[in-house]
């Protein structure tokens, strides 16, 4: 093993990471507020008004980056909760708790402005299809998480019981992705496409980017800070 | 944007208000963690 690898490793120990989180959290909370002012300025007031949807498309700027997020946290938190798992690594295990409340959130968020958004554009705020349905049933997977490992008074035992949870619900993350293109849904595909590209204006795409990085930058920051909770709690 | 501005500012304000408990609840475990 190299040695920049083993250094790489040190940081594994809850103790020596403690300090490499408080030295990166104002980073992140820095980048968080300038990207998501720059987004948030771009989104509302330099992206133009859509043709079809007028000003009520603006809500993808928050909707989209919240969608991404709440599916990008599970497959984060199932990985780190996998890995505690496999290789019973405790920082590992404190990592894949301390995503699941901001998941939650985020799926939230995602559910919460996509009926905001589907009252003025769909005429209902809610329908029973199939991306709709799935995103919901995340929702479910990241309380079912949270609930079970807040049930179990071992952390260690916890632990194990949320890893089996989150691994198995991870087989909601491509089903989220790909409803769209399984079922008939009123939902609308996606908007932009590892193969095909982006299928709108380019200030609109920067802003929802920009939105999507702001709250890459925010997670990053609350799991840092939550997993030094932890750490402190558990471990003194 | 006044048209649907309800749907539109709902969802911003939700989402900022989200945000800011989140981050009063963690200050808070992090308080209590402390000490």
């Amino acid at each position: 093993m190299s040695s920049s690898s083993f250094r790489l490793f040190q940081f594994a120990a809850p103790a020596r990471f403690y300090g490499l989180a408080g030295a990166l959290i104002p980073w992140c909370w820095a980048a968080f507020a300038v990207l998501a002012a720059i987004g948030l300025w771009m989104g509302l007031f330099v992206a133009p008004t859509d043709a079809t949807q007028g000003d009520a498309y603006r809500i993808i700027f928050i909707h989209v980056p919240a969608a991404w997020m709440s599916m990008l946290l599970y497959l984060v938190m199932a990985f780190w909760a996998a890995i505690g798992w496999a290789f019973n690594a405790r920082l590992a295990s404190m990592t894949a708790r301390a995503i699941a409340p901001t998941g939650a959130m985020f799926t939230f968020l995602a559910l919460w402005t996509g009926a905001l958004w589907g009252r003025p554009t769909w005429g209902t705020w809610w329908v029973w299809d199939a991306r709709l349905t799935s995103e919901l049933i995340l929702l479910f997977l990241y309380a079912g998480f949270l609930s079970l490992v807040s049930a179990i008074d071992d952390p260690r035992r916890a632990d194990r019981a949320g890893a089996l949870l989150a691994i198995v619900g991870a087989v909601n993350i491509p089903i989220i992705h790909y409803s769209v293109v399984w079922w008939n849904t009123l939902h609308q595909g996606a908007s932009v496409s590892v193969t095909k590209g982006a299928s709108m204006q380019s200030q609109m795409l920067a802003a929802m980017l920009l939105m999507a990085l702001a709250f890459w930058m925010y997670s990053i920051a609350v799991t840092l800070v939550r997993v030094r909770c932890i750490i402190r709690e558990r471990e003194g | 944007m006044s048209d649907y501005g309800f749907y539109l500012w709902g969802s911003y304000a939700v989402t900022f208000v989200l945000l800011f408990v989140e981050i009063i609840f963690l200050m808070k475990r992090k308080r209590e963690a402390k000490a």
